[in-house]
């Protein structure tokens, strides 16, 4: 924007003792707060010229109200100077590199110059290396024990936490005094060679003599309820300061004992280590009245809650909104429903032209409470009205000329954006086209489910409205959600079908989806599609068309694919055309000739899919109305034809069950003889495993192998094609593995990867006996869902059930965090116009991106393009 | 029963697919192999054909490939017809060669050889009219500049984003067998945090040795080799171990049947500890008993406490082997492409180094999945690849999709220094030359008073810093430095125009 300044560098330094008292607007001489009044006392902390907390106050340094003064910094004078606890690192190396006596650097004054040029050689160019000279400058200066220049002997100089330097020598422990004299003895240019800016950071001013007090802004009493004004962390450690300052001033004064000199210093020293930093190892933290530690300068700054987690590197911003969501299948997928309520409360702004000031008229008259309407008006001059105070709204209307922004209600097709948190991938945040609706929840489109991870059990989202023409001309070319169908991750889909789509899918497309005259209308119309309607596929006895001719109204016309379905396996295999089992798909010039629509055709994250190159060949915009309309035909099916699943569809005849008690009783025998093999010692080891690990193995394969036996078992008295079976093997839902569990048997609970062992000595509950390894005793669950499960086949399954849940709940931190640091470690990496990948400090990291500059969401398994699938779009009507 | 079933359930692996589908070439290329082995003669055949009809390099082996299918599936073993249809290959071969020609410039090498060989197998079963052969390659080049990315594009963030993402879907299960039932691996999300925090050791270093042509078909002479790296120490073949306080001498009785299973004898044994400085000339066998060695307790471990210390170390001693590997299991393969059986040993314990110099071992087949050791004796590159590959693996063996772009650029943060840097404050963030970007990332206090006293400038380029300042960052959009100034346009336009 015009008149905008922009940050090219920020320099980082100390204050001199000069410098904090030249900005310092007032000095502070007394520990007194506020007088009888309850004024604040001048020359105390809150003194009225370190700025105003108050709105209306005007403040005494310059003039300004509480928007725009900034605050003013006053000082206070140390009795005798205290050490910078940020700082005692770096003064206990400078102490150790240089002379005790002469302070300058112990290297000799040609090495000196050496290292200067080589340092001033390396530092615009390679910062880091020469941060490293520095430090080995330092070094080899610290192993010198006569000091180059004047021949002083030189000591041992330790640290001692927090704050206490001691000489190995005559001098024993140096007061603060003492260093900051001795830094300040150090040339410029020794300073320089290790890494020091006298002019920016004297390392003497380290040492405080003067404290610069902050202004009140930063740390503005509260009036709480009460009455009684509660100051801030701040201001407290303040007034401890000044307090002990002056004590120690008037010990000094009168010329008390050292001892009492020295006490004191060590608490000023102490105060202000701790109004710096109250975590420091070895410093008690400074307490609250209430016992909880006081937040401090550096607390202030640090960790997730800190300045820089929360405020800086994340802001809070307007124009945003959040409510649950949930799901409505007749939006398009990248359409949002908005409730009127939200609708009301956001705005976009909009100019006045003399195009448009009818239109902004009109919303202006409705004003606030009527939608459409508008919140506010933006005058030339920068004046902002509040229509919800403004009686006269005509009045407001009229007076609108161009030049004027309104902040008009949130109307059908302005662009927001959405999100849900985790927002682990750029698919969490999304461009989506406003559709105001009643009701009180967000409404999005089944499809964007798997991009946002969410479900409608309770999820909430958020919303967002780009202000400025540039960021909505943004988010309508890059972040639309077609825009985001291809998952950069592994370049396939994320965005397609899902649960009953894919279901609704197959019924329609299967071959018995004949359709009558009404129904193909009601389905049509359900899309509304205008064309004809085609030819019948069976005329007689009575004229009848298949789904899949449906289906091909929606594909493009020269569109030609072939792909196994999803059901293609077991019986049902083909991999060719010539398939019995309709289970190759089959398009050519875009008619859908064979095989049916499951998630292999339309699935969301399946690449290579149908979906995926309608996408790819076609466009994001056409793969949009494609699935909008695809979608829509199979739920307006699925709703004709009825789908659910009933106790029918898991429920096997009573002698079932007795077969599968037998597939058990002969795990059972086979475990048995196991387990004597094992006790006479002839079991096989299993190579690198003890003997026990082996029989354990030996165990679950057999146990693993009735399940699936019984697994088997009932699915051969199960009608293949019943809705359950359908949904797991179409892929919208389930796997064989959970029909195994709610027909036949549940089969063994594990507990890391063991079977169930830990409980009471020797056994896993009191009704077993002890020393027990069978599989009842360990967590085998005989029975199957629909049958019921004993109490204690329910205690095993918990326990299993309780080891997911704990190990989701570790995950999600963990994996959280290691997202954090990849993230901070390659935010900056970008690909640069020559195609060559760059962070923006101007590291070349790879000369082409991923070896060949190909983008990923473009390249599913690797590869750009493949070329047997151009050449089957090209030719693929003709050849099979 | 929780695991599997849901957990693998959600974790799809869509390459599955393409696997099945490569198993089963290769399945059918191995048994061709075996056909071919047993009568060799359409091989020959088909060579002396293509000896006599030459057919371009790039497709020579697509060629031979279709024309071994037409003897072997199809029957046709006639010479004259065989060397009629390559005739028709050499024919189809140069118009394919001559239609793809204008594209080689503009697609790389990969995606021409596979426009090679795909229109030559698409033309020789179906045929191709100079339209559609012109059309097809037109189309190949134009996706493949289509799918070229962007110029500002954050491809950091979004590395960073598809390896972190499916983090989430990972097992927490440290322990899991991968393809080796003998040998606990770690794997999913603390094998990926391992990697990416370049942990000098890994929880469970292993390696996958295969063995020289010598030793591979072999299982005596594998395990002779498994036997020489195979970590010995004394304790290994030793019985029981008695400390004689009177005579001040420690009895070591050996376990023959240790000792066969490691091949190695009682003399070997004496040698090895005779080898050893503190007890040269201190070790004998005992008379009464061959299996039984004696060894002298020096002077300055009088005391019992002193002497069982003794006892301890020495058993500790290695007798032969390599350091650090502890289990050698031996494991039988299959050759996919000869159906030849041979051995390959893993090894729980890494020692790549001395590993590489063992006799029997081929050197250039050695796997760990210590990336630090691949780094020490192999170099950065190779460490790079070895990171890409460990990443990758972790993430398919999840049954997890990600485009290996992404996992490259990880790799190569990490390793663009020279030296792996782990991921995070001691390594890739920490080096930042940002003061504002490293303080708003972990060690935020430190970082700033760092700062103050040398004096740091920060220069606000980076992503971090630019929003902590709230300026727009140099990327994406924001890369773009030109503008439009209306008022220089507009006037531009009133000179010209007049």
């Amino acid at each position: 924007m015009p008149g905008e300044k922009e940050v090219r560098s920020i320099k980082f330094g100390m204050l001199s003792p000069d410098m904090i008292r030249k900005m310092s607007v007032t000095a502070i001489v007394t520990p007194d707060v506020y007088d009888e009044n309850g004024m604040p006392v001048k020359g105390g902390v809150m003194d009225p010229k370190l700025g105003v907390i108050e709105p209306d106050q005007k403040c005494e340094t310059c003039g300004n109200k509480l928007a725009a003064c900034p605050g003013h910094f006053g000082s206070l004078e140390l009795a005798r100077p205290v050490i910078h606890i940020g700082f005692v690192r770096h003064i206990h190396e400078i102490l150790r590199s240089t002379c005790r006596k002469c302070g300058r650097l112990k290297l000799r004054e040609e090495e000196i110059d050496k290292y200067l040029e080589l340092l001033n050689r390396l530092k615009d160019r390679w910062p880091q290396l020469a941060e490293s000279l520095s430090e080995y400058v330092k070094r080899r200066a610290m192993k010198v024990f006569e000091c180059p220049h004047c021949g002083e002997k030189q000591y041992r100089i330790r640290y001692e936490k927090p704050t206490t330097f001691i000489e190995e020598g005559p001098l024993g422990k140096l007061p603060p005094t003492f260093i900051r004299d001795w830094l300040s003895r150090i040339p410029d240019r020794h300073l320089r060679v290790m890494g020091y800016d006298p002019e920016i950071a004297h390392p003497s001013w380290a040492v405080i003599t003067v404290l610069p007090i902050p202004p009140i802004t930063v740390r503005p009493s509260i009036l709480l309820e009460t009455g009684i004004r509660a100051e801030d962390d701040l201001t407290h450690k303040l007034v401890d300061i000044i307090r002990t300052n002056e004590r120690l001033k008037e010990a000094i004064n009168v010329g008390s004992p050292e001892i009492i000199i020295e006490d004191l210093w060590d608490l000023l020293q102490y105060h202000v280590t701790t109004y710096i930093d109250n975590e420091v190892p070895g410093v008690p933290p400074a307490k609250r009245r209430s016992g909880s530690p006081l937040r401090t300068l550096a607390q202030r700054l640090k960790g997730k809650e800190g300045r820089f987690r929360n405020n800086l590197s994340g802001k809070r911003v307007d124009f945003s909104a959040r409510t649950v969501v949930s799901p409505d299948p007749y939006l398009s997928i990248n359409e949002v429903g908005v409730p009127v309520d939200v609708a009301m409360n956001l705005t976009v702004p909009l100019r006045v032209t003399s195009w448009n000031i009818d239109e902004m008229r009109k919303y202006v008259l409705n004003g606030p409470f009527r939608y459409p309407g508008a919140n506010y008006i933006i005058e030339p001059n920068g004046r902002r009205l509040d229509l919800r105070y403004n009686k006269d709204l005509k009045a407001v209307a009229e007076g609108l000329k161009p030049g004027f922004i309104v902040e008009r209600h949130l109307l059908d097709g302005d662009i927001v954006l959405f999100n849900r948190q985790p927002s682990l991938h750029r698919m969490s945040i999304m461009g989506h086209v406003v559709k105001v609706l009643p009701g009180r929840t967000f409404r999005l489109h089944l499809a964007v489910c798997p991009p946002y991870n969410a479900d409608f059990d309770g999820d909430e989202m958020n919303l967002h409205v780009p202000q400025t023409p540039e960021a909505q001309a943004e988010a309508l070319t890059l972040l639309l959600v077609q825009e985001h169908i291809l998952s950069p991750r592994y370049g396939g889909p994320i965005i397609g079908g899902i649960q009953d789509y894919i279901s609704g899918g197959y019924l329609l497309s299967s071959k018995v989806a004949l359709l009558t005259k009404d129904r193909v209308s009601d389905l049509l119309a359900s899309i509304n599609y205008e064309g004809e309607i085609p030819e019948p596929a069976i005329l007689a006895p009575k004229r009848a068309w298949l789904g899949k001719q449906l289906i091909s109204l929606l594909l493009p016309e020269d569109f030609n694919f072939a792909k196994e379905a999803k059901i293609s396996s077991g019986a049902l295999k083909c991999v060719n055309e010539e398939c019995f089992w309709d289970s190759y798909i089959v398009v050519k010039k875009g008619k859908f000739l064979m095989g049916v629509i499951d998630k292999n055709a339309i699935g969301a994250q399946q690449p290579e899919s149908m979906l995926h190159y309608i996408v790819r060949e076609y466009g994001p915009s056409f793969g949009r109305s494609f699935m909008d309309k695809a979608f829509r035909l199979f739920l307006r099916f699925i709703e004709m034809r009825g789908f659910t699943m009933t106790i029918d569809d898991i429920l096997i005849p009573p002698h079932a069950y007795e077969e599968i008690k037998e597939v058990f009783r002969r795990a059972l025998d086979e475990i048995s003889r196991t387990i004597t093999l094992y006790k006479e010692g002839k079991l096989e080891i299993t190579p690198g495993r003890t003997l026990e690990e082996s029989l354990e193995l030996k165990i679950l394969e057999i146990l693993s192998k009735a399940r699936d036996e019984a697994g088997d078992l009932a699915v051969k008295y199960l009608d293949p094609f019943n809705n359950v079976f359908i949904m797991a093997k179409t892929g919208a839902r389930g796997s064989a593995l959970n029909v195994t569990q709610m027909a036949a048997m549940l089969g063994q609970q594990s507990v890391r990867g063991e079977r169930i062992h830990r409980g009471y000595t020797f056994r896993t509950l009191p009704f077993f006996g002890k020393g027990d390894i069978g599989p009842e005793a360990r967590g085998f669950v005989l029975n199957s869902f629909v049958k019921g499960i004993t109490p204690v086949e329910m205690f095993f399954h918990a326990a299993g059930g309780r080891e997911g849940l704990v190990d989701t709940a570790v995950r999600t931190s963990q994996s959280g965090y290691m997202q954090r640091r990849l993230i901070n470690s390659m935010l900056d990496v970008i690909v640069e116009y020559d195609g060559s990948v760059r962070s923006t400090y101007g590291d070349l990291i790879q000369f082409r991106y991923g070896e060949d500059g190909v983008d990923p969401k473009n390249a599913s398994f690797g590869k750009a393009v493949s070329v047997d699938r151009v050449v089957r779009k090209h030719v693929g009507w003709r050849i099979e | 029963m929780k695991g599997e079933g849901s957990k693998k359930g959600k974790a799809k692996r869509p390459t599955g697919e393409k696997e099945v589908s490569t198993v089963r070439v290769k399945t059918a290329v191995s048994k061709a192999g075996e056909i071919l082995e047993k009568i060799s003669e359409p091989y020959k055949v088909v060579s002396e054909v293509l000896s006599e009809v030459k057919i371009h390099s790039e497709l020579v082996d697509e060629a031979k490939r279709q024309l071994l299918n037409l003897y072997v599936f199809q029957g046709v073993t006639q010479r004259d017809i065989l060397v009629r249809e390559a005739l028709r290959f050499r024919e189809v071969s140069s118009r394919i060669k001559e239609a793809a020609e204008v594209v080689k410039d503009y697609v790389p090498e990969s995606i021409y050889n596979e426009i090679l060989t795909s229109l030559f197998r698409t033309y020789i079963r179906h045929g191709l009219s100079e339209s559609e052969l012109a059309s097809i390659v037109d189309d190949c080049v134009r996706i493949y500049l289509d799918s070229i990315v962007d110029p500002g594009e954050p491809v950091g963030t979004v590395a960073a984003q598809s390896i972190g993402e499916p983090g989430t879907q990972m097992t927490l299960r440290t322990f899991h067998f991968a393809g080796v039932r003998e040998l606990n691996v770690t794997l999913g999300l603390p094998r990926l945090i391992e990697l990416v925090d370049a942990k000098r050791v890994p929880e469970t270093p292993i390696m996958e040795i295969h063995l020289d042509e010598r030793h591979r078909y072999d299982e005596m002479r594998a395990r002779e080799v498994a036997r020489r790296i195979e970590l010995t120490v004394l304790e290994n073949v030793t019985k029981t171990a008695d400390i004689d306080l009177s005579e001040m001498k420690l009895a070591i009785e050996l376990d023959p049947e240790m000792l066969y299973d490691k091949g190695l004898t009682q003399d070997d044994i004496l040698k090895t500890l005779s080898k050893s400085k503190s007890l040269a000339g201190r070790v004998a066998l005992s008379a009464d008993d061959p299996n039984t060695v004696l060894i002298d307790i020096p002077k300055n471990y009088s005391d019992i406490i002193k002497a069982q210390k003794f006892r301890d170390r020495l058993l500790r001693l290695r007798i032969k082997g390599v350091k650090g590997i502890k289990k050698v299991i031996l494991q039988r393969r299959r050759d996919q492409e000869s159906g030849k059986e041979y051995y390959v040993l893993i090894t729980s314990g890494s020692n790549l180094d001395v590993v590489l110099k063992i006799e029997g071992v081929d050197p250039g087949k050695v796997r760990t999945n210590s990336v630090h050791e691949i780094e020490s004796v192999l170099g950065i590159e190779a460490a790079r690849e070895a990171l890409i590959r460990e990443i990758k693996n972790t993430l398919n063996e999840q049954g997890l999709d990600v485009d290996l772009r992404h996992v490259m650029l990880v790799a190569d943060m990490m390793t663009r220094s020279g030296a792996v840097r782990p991921i995070g404050r001691h390594g890739v963030v920490g080096e930042k030359p940002s003061v504002l970007a490293r303080a708003a990332f972990e060690v935020t206090v430190k970082n700033l008073f760092d700062a103050s006293i040398r004096g740091e400038t920060d220069q606000v380029v980076g992503v971090a810093e630019n929003i902590i300042i709230g300026q727009l960052a140099p990327i994406g959009t924001a890369l773009v430095e030109l503008k439009m100034n209306p008022t220089k346009i507009k006037s531009l336009v009133e000179r010209e125009g007049r």
